[in-house]
């Protein structure tokens, strides 16, 4: 795999009117550290093959490209291509991008990782690389998200790694950024922060888009061995972007692939209750956590509580990468709720035999919703982004599973006495 | 400039000057009152209030949570501006007003400032606004007459140190140490000579906060800054001893200057 670099990067950090680096001046300097190592390792092909043998021997790279034939032939439509991001190690593309920021940590000789996490798949990732690298990792996480993910929290512990639930704001991913800005303020000498999406200041959400993008680089030849053209549409969910970018960037330049990313609609548009900044058009431009992009505020500039079935899309801002884009009209922007969420699952699991993750769920229930308008010449790729099995809790809830239900009671039981 | 004749003024009767913190709403404006009314009837010297962020990454978890309490009140900026607008008219005192970019970004960067300037503010401290993003906020409030504070550290290489001192107006807000607001910072000597580096090197008033504890960090300042800034340390103090409490701590607090 090449590093050959799509000209996606913006000016100085800025994709249209979106980005910039908003933060304390204490924080400068590590910034600039860091801007300057990733223009290093641009540049860097031998770089670029260390980090890609560290995703073949590690993480299992490249994934396959699933044909989906069950979903396929039930919608009798386009062609349905699956981007297997869920069978990286730890079970999401999330590790991509940690294996790289690890590899630059030690360019960096820095010896201490902090991360937020939402659903805990960033945090997981960054135990794991912190325990293969020998580094120390703190995971700051939402007191909320830590709840609903109990899982991810465990392993990361197991991983050696410290997890600190964050309590104030609303609980969840974006306070965990505040907080992992605020020790990386204090500790940046021997620390890194690696944040887990195409977000914060320059240059996160260049350098996590360029990590993530060996995600598009193997699906653009996998399509292209297989069907012998470029898919016609991509879809992949939209959180803070990074599984999004990583799949889109290798085709941006390719006006003939249609690019879709789909939000958390939750509760729907009505409710109040979701996490769309775009889809719903509700966010507004504004600075917060150290970029410029649109959030979801009042207005006075707070930033909203935000609602999603799934932790990880659960995000009051978004890739200022996708801002742009979204505005430009190269990518279009869905919202799928919960409930689609739900049926949507439902159909993936027992038509592939697939479990995916309630975000990736997101961007399948997309591409249902707009596939009775697609041809069967069309050919349809969707990033899994992750496996599902940390969702069980959720899932079994949501699907209100009697069986599920009594073994969780039962255990609980169990523990109390 | 107005507030830099002020602060020009005031230097030649003291050795350092006090700028105090309360976060506006915190925990409500009737106690935001009394608490000024202490700051001025003991001589404190500039008054620096914070209007509530959701996300201030500046601050520290006692700021974080008390920002917080107040827009859980549902606590808009309009009552905060209004409140340092009647706050700025009792007392003969110069107000700053300190919060996040995005409040000035949705008021309106050129709206904002002007409305500060009508209420009777002297500058605005934007702890998140660095110079390469928010020229305009630094260049329009110059324009306007009112201070921008820029914030320069131990980390400002010379050429960023300068262009903080060419950019921001009113005097700089020296932050000593890595970190966000609220632990102590121990004032040693290598901290008091980057302090004095900074003005050498800038020429301009150097103010010095975060982690300033009691009369004892201010006096060690003495000689190098021109203005010592107290944040956490008087919430802390008015949580576990009441306004009495915070009148005998700034009390001790002004007899820095008049000791030998
Ligand atoms: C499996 C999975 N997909 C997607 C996301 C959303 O993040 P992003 O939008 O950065 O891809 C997460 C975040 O935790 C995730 O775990």
């Amino acid at each position: 795999m090449k590093n050959e670099m799509v000209n996606y990067l913006g000016e100085n950090g800025y994709f249209g009117a979106y980005g910039g680096r908003f933060v304390p001046e204490i924080l400068i300097p590590a910034v600039d550290e860091l801007s300057l190592a990733f223009q290093e390792i641009l540049r860097d092909e031998d770089f670029y093959k260390q980090y890609y043998n560290l995703l073949m021997d590690f993480s299992g790279r490249p994934t396959p490209l699933t044909y989906a034939e069950g979903l396929s032939a039930y919608f009798g439509k386009a062609k349905i291509f699956i981007k297997r991001e869920d069978l990286n190690h730890s079970g999401a593309h999330k590790i991509n991008n940690v294996l790289g920021q690890g590899l630059l940590m030690k360019k960096l000789g820095k010896t201490r990782v902090i991360a937020e996490t939402g659903a805990g798949q960033h945090g997981v990732a960054t135990a794991i690389m912190a325990a293969k690298m020998g580094f120390q990792a703190t995971i700051y996480m939402g007191a909320e998200d830590a709840e609903r993910q109990y899982a991810n929290v465990f392993w990361m512990k197991q991983l050696g790694a410290e997890v600190i639930p964050v309590t104030t704001g609303t609980a969840t991913l974006k306070d965990a950024i505040n907080e992992a800005l605020r020790d990386w303020a204090g500790n940046f000498d021997n620390t890194h922060y690696a944040l887990g999406t195409a977000c914060g200041p320059r240059p996160f959400p260049e350098m996590v888009t360029f990590f993530q993008s060996v995600i598009s680089k193997e699906m653009k030849k996998q399509i292209n061995d297989i069907c012998g053209k470029n898919p016609d549409r991509i879809y992949a969910c939209l959180g803070g972007g990074s599984n999004a970018m990583g799949a889109f960037v290798e085709f941006l330049q390719e006006p003939g692939v249609e690019l879709v990313a789909v939000e958390a609609g939750g509760k729907g548009e009505a409710s109040g209750k979701h996490a769309s900044r775009i889809a719903y058009a509700k966010a507004k431009t504004g600075v917060s956590q150290g970029y410029k992009t649109l959030f979801l505020q009042d207005d006075d500039g707070q930033m909203l509580d935000t609602w999603s079935i799934s932790a990880g899309l659960d995000y009051v801002g978004v890739s200022p990468i996708l801002a742009h884009l979204a505005e430009t009209k190269r990518v279009r922007v869905l919202a799928a709720t919960d409930a689609e969420v739900i049926e949507a699952f439902k159909l993936i699991i027992s038509k592939e035999g697939l479990i995916p993750a309630l975000e990736s769920t997101h961007a399948f229930a997309g591409l249902f919703r707009e596939i009775a308008d697609t041809k069967p010449e069309d050919v349809i790729v969707v990033n899994m982004s992750g496996r599902g099995d940390k969702d069980i809790f959720n899932i079994g809830e949501a699907l209100q599973d009697q069986g599920w239900k009594t073994f969780v009671t039962e255990r609980g039981k169990a523990y109390a006495d | 400039m107005q507030i830099e004749k002020q602060i020009e003024a005031m230097r030649k009767e003291k050795k350092i000057l006090l700028m105090t913190h309360q976060i506006i709403g915190y925990p409500d404006f009737a106690a935001n009152e009394k608490v000024i009314e202490c700051f001025y009837n003991n001589g404190v010297d500039l008054i620096e209030l914070q209007i509530p962020f959701s996300d201030p990454i500046a601050d520290g978890p006692v700021f974080t949570k008390s920002n917080q309490a107040v827009l859980e009140k549902g606590i808009k900026v309009s009552n905060c501006l209004k409140f340092i607008e009647r706050m700025a008219s009792k007392y003969p005192i110069p107000f700053l007003v300190m919060t996040y970019y995005n409040i000035l970004y949705q008021y309106g960067v050129e709206a904002f400032i002007d409305r500060c300037k009508e209420i009777g503010v002297q500058g605005t401290i934007v702890p998140d606004a660095p110079l390469d993003e928010a020229r305009a906020y630094y260049d329009y409030s110059r324009q306007q007459g009112l201070a921008a504070v820029s914030i320069a550290t131990p980390y400002s290489d010379p050429k960023r140190l300068q262009e903080i001192a060419d950019i921001g107006s009113g005097f700089i807000y020296y932050v000593p140490r890595k970190g966000v607001t609220g632990s102590k910072t121990t004032f040693d000597s290598e901290i008091l000579d980057g302090i004095q580096k900074a003005k050498k090197e800038t020429g301009k008033t150097i103010a010095v906060g975060f982690g300033i504890q009691g009369p004892e960090d201010v006096a060690r300042l003495i000689g190098t800054a021109d203005i010592a800034i107290i944040g956490s340390k008087i919430q802390q103090v008015l949580e576990t001893e009441g306004l009495s409490g915070l009148d005998q701590f700034l009390g001790d607090m002004a007899r820095v200057n008049k000791e030998e």
